[in-house]
């Protein structure tokens, strides 16, 4: 199976272990991996500001990189969703509108794509430690995918899993919500933390690179000795 | 006034309520208490989303048919000897109060809980009159004795304060000199407000829902007051926002059942009153004279915008009771009588972007609220829809901002631009960098680093790592 990955900027330029444990594990799992070097961001940091123009451009750009694609897989449940929502913003443009519609039906977030497409369960992965898992809100509310990462996670072996109390909050990333409201914002990533503490937890896992970025720096500062990674560096541990 | 509340910038409203510990443990408390039981209520109904598609497509039926139902609800309180005002505004409203008060002599005034009467101010309206002015709500009257502090919440307005602040505000205000137990403050009250119902002139309450079909209107509460306002006093008046009419006591079923289950996790609550009219021959209590104001105040400008949907709301407060943001800041911070995600969409309507261009951006756009309205409100992309308007219409966002957002724009839409930026990145924050992360970083970063870690870019990224591995032959 081709799959075109939409590795995010965020990715791309500051968590790269991710885009390559996302690329080891899908061709662990039988794709072949093509990345369409012409992809930049989603746009989704200005049009969540209200910038709805400036974003445009951006958008027309990643319809274009992607629209041959046989599926576009993210290992970001919030970009991928960004990509859902193009059909919404390109309403009523005759040219557009079809295009956006065309990629939104073939994107998917990683964890989705290997439980809805390929159907798999099981990755084969082990992995040694007591985990809790994040639900990134977009990923859960906006997109949809609830059950695919537990599923996966739940069947990595070795891997203890606890459920994150509060688990439904927000960590208060929210894109420029964490710089434009940084105050709100450090008191929802502090809840979130105090409740990963609560579990007892050695790693911290997630699916959005955003999420991941806002609790794991916080964590960081705050030198609590709680790893986070990606579901995809889990998902690609092997013996 | 209106439906502002306090004088405060945005900014230090937010900082006055991450500072309140007792306020932040109380939502809290409340918000985790009422969701698990609003998630139990809705659990119990079965198919709680056909009953959301239905509740959505019975609001947007009645506002599609608006001026249709006004029309028959008022025709329907005429023919039963009521008295129908349309207030265009806040102030339309308040003289045609005053103007009973007046025909009436009327002294004493009880009310039972009511968003559109704060949102028109009619308390200090009356007050200005020389009107004693009763709010019998057990919430409303903590807080009008209180000094007249403002509501935090639509449902449960005093939310912000614990048991010992009411038994505190007792004391000082009522002479109150037994414990901070529910049971026995709710006594003391109860007490206190009796006396108040016998002596009032005149009854004024909100509205639920008026059913246009038979020109009756519905109260839900949990205390009964209501019901002792519309009985007593020889007057009364209802005082209604536009929009909330169901055409017939079908669609009222659902609606009420569906309010109490997500605004306070009941099945029901322990009073729901239809009223109809005033007394009638054979009647034994209710009032001798019933005036249905109807208020537009704002509305009917939402009305056919982008922002119709917002009409929907039935008032449950269950997107204030999932909001991660009201959680830490709580409902003054809003500015506002209407806070959470509601208020931030509805403020800024009825109140002005002026007034309220903070508070479309108080909201990580998580989706909640969306998915727990009744109603299928979709908030949050109301919540952006204010945003592009206050960038795009009002021109009201901060130049910097807009700078940035330009360049992110070309950059993100230019794939050499943007090759070039996150190359060049990790040297550009080379002097901010300690080992892999950026403790104190410039411009906006600077916000983040403040209380988080900043990743370092990579020195390699990840397109880079595929490239050279595809040249390595990995493929």
């Amino acid at each position: 199976m081709k799959v075109t990955l939409f590795a995010t900027c965020l990715v791309d330029m500051f968590q790269s272990s991710v885009g390559k444990a996302t690329v080891e594990l899908l061709e662990h799992l039988g794709c072949e991996i093509d990345f369409p070097e012409s992809q930049v961001c989603c746009g989704q940091p200005s049009y969540n500001s209200g910038y709805v123009k400036e974003s445009k451009e951006a958008m027309k750009r990643m319809i274009e990189t992607f629209i041959d694609a046989e599926y576009v897989v993210s290992p970001s449940g919030s970009c991928a969703y960004m990509l859902h929502e193009y059909p919404h913003v390109f309403k009523g443009d005759s040219i557009w509108e079809p295009k956006a519609k065309k990629l939104a039906e073939k994107t998917y977030e990683l964890t989705q794509f290997i439980v809805e497409v390929l159907k798999v369960e099981d990755v084969g992965a082990t992995f040694e430690g007591n985990v809790t898992y994040h639900t990134s809100c977009h990923m859960t509310r906006l997109l949809g995918v609830k059950e695919p990462p537990i599923t996966l996670l739940k069947n990595v072996r070795g891997l203890k899993f606890t459920e994150l109390p509060g688990k439904e909050q927000c960590c208060g990333f929210g894109g420029t919500f964490s710089v434009k409201m940084a105050d709100i914002s450090e008191q929802m990533v502090d809840e979130k933390v105090r409740h990963v503490e609560e579990t007892g937890a050695e790693y911290l896992i997630g699916a959005d690179a955003g999420c991941l970025m806002n609790i794991g720096g916080r964590i960081g500062r705050k030198g609590k000795p709680i790893k986070v990674l990606h579901i995809a560096e889990v998902l690609n541990n092997r013996k | 006034m209106g439906i502002k509340i306090g004088t405060e910038k945005f900014k230090d409203r937010v900082e006055s309520g991450i500072q309140d510990d007792f306020m932040r443990g109380a939502v809290a408390k409340a918000q985790d208490g009422m969701g698990i039981k609003r998630q139990n209520a809705v659990w119990e109904l079965g198919n709680w989303e056909d009953w959301r598609s239905h509740g959505e497509e019975i609001r947007q039926h009645v506002l599609e048919y608006l001026d249709y139902y006004l029309e028959q609800l008022s025709e329907n309180v005429s023919k039963r000897g009521g008295h129908v005002f349309f207030a265009r505004t806040a102030e339309d409203a308040n003289e045609y109060v005053r103007s009973i008060v007046h025909k009436k002599k009327a002294k004493k005034i009880v009310k039972a809980k009511s968003m559109v009467t704060e949102e028109i101010s009619l308390n200090a309206c009356l007050e200005k009159e020389g009107c004693d002015v009763v709010e019998t709500d057990l919430g409303e009257y903590i807080l009008q004795i209180d000094d007249h502090d403002p509501p935090s919440h639509i449902v449960v307005p005093a939310l912000h304060k614990n048991k010992e602040q009411i038994r505190d505000v007792f004391a000082k205000k009522l002479g109150y000199t037994k414990s901070s137990k529910p049971e026995e403050l709710a006594a003391h009250a109860r007490e206190m407000l009796r006396k108040e119902y016998l002596s009032a002139d005149i009854g004024i309450t909100g509205c639920n829902f008026a059913v246009a079909e038979t020109g009756s209107f519905a109260l839900v509460t949990n205390e009964g007051n209501a019901d002792l306002v519309t009985a007593l006093p020889k007057t009364q008046i209802t005082v209604m926002g536009m929009e909330r009419i169901v055409p017939t006591f079908e669609e009222l079923e659902i609606l009420v059942s569906m309010l109490t289950r997500s605004a306070v996790g009941q099945k029901l609550t322990s009073y729901i009153t239809v009223l109809t009219g005033a007394r009638e021959e054979l009647e034994i209590d209710g009032p001798e004279e019933f005036h249905l104001i109807i208020v537009d105040n704002g509305r009917s400008k939402i009305l056919g915008s982008e922002f119709q949907s917002i009409l929907q709301c039935i008032r449950c407060g269950a997107c204030i009771n999932v909001c991660p943001v009201y959680r830490h800041i709580g409902g003054h911070s809003y500015g506002s009588i209407y806070p959470g995600p509601v208020g931030v969409v509805l403020s800024p309507l009825l109140g002005g972007y002026d007034e309220y261009k903070e508070l479309p951006y108080a909201s990580t756009l998580c989706g909640a609220c969306t998915e727990v309205c009744p109603v299928k409100i979709p908030l949050h992309n109301l919540i952006h829809k204010h945003r592009t308007v206050i960038v795009e219409k009002e021109g009201k966002a901060p130049v910097p901002e807009k700078l940035l957002m330009k360049a992110f724009g070309l950059g993100a839409a230019s794939p050499t631009l943007y090759k070039i930026g996150s190359k060049i990145a990790p040297k550009a924050m080379n002097p901010f960098t300690v080992g892999d992360k950026i403790s104190n970083g410039p411009g906006p970063m600077k916000a983040w680093t403040e209380s988080r870690e900043f990743p370092a870019p990579n020195k390699e990224r990840f397109r880079d790592w595929f490239k050279n591995r595809e040249k390595g032959g990995k493929k």
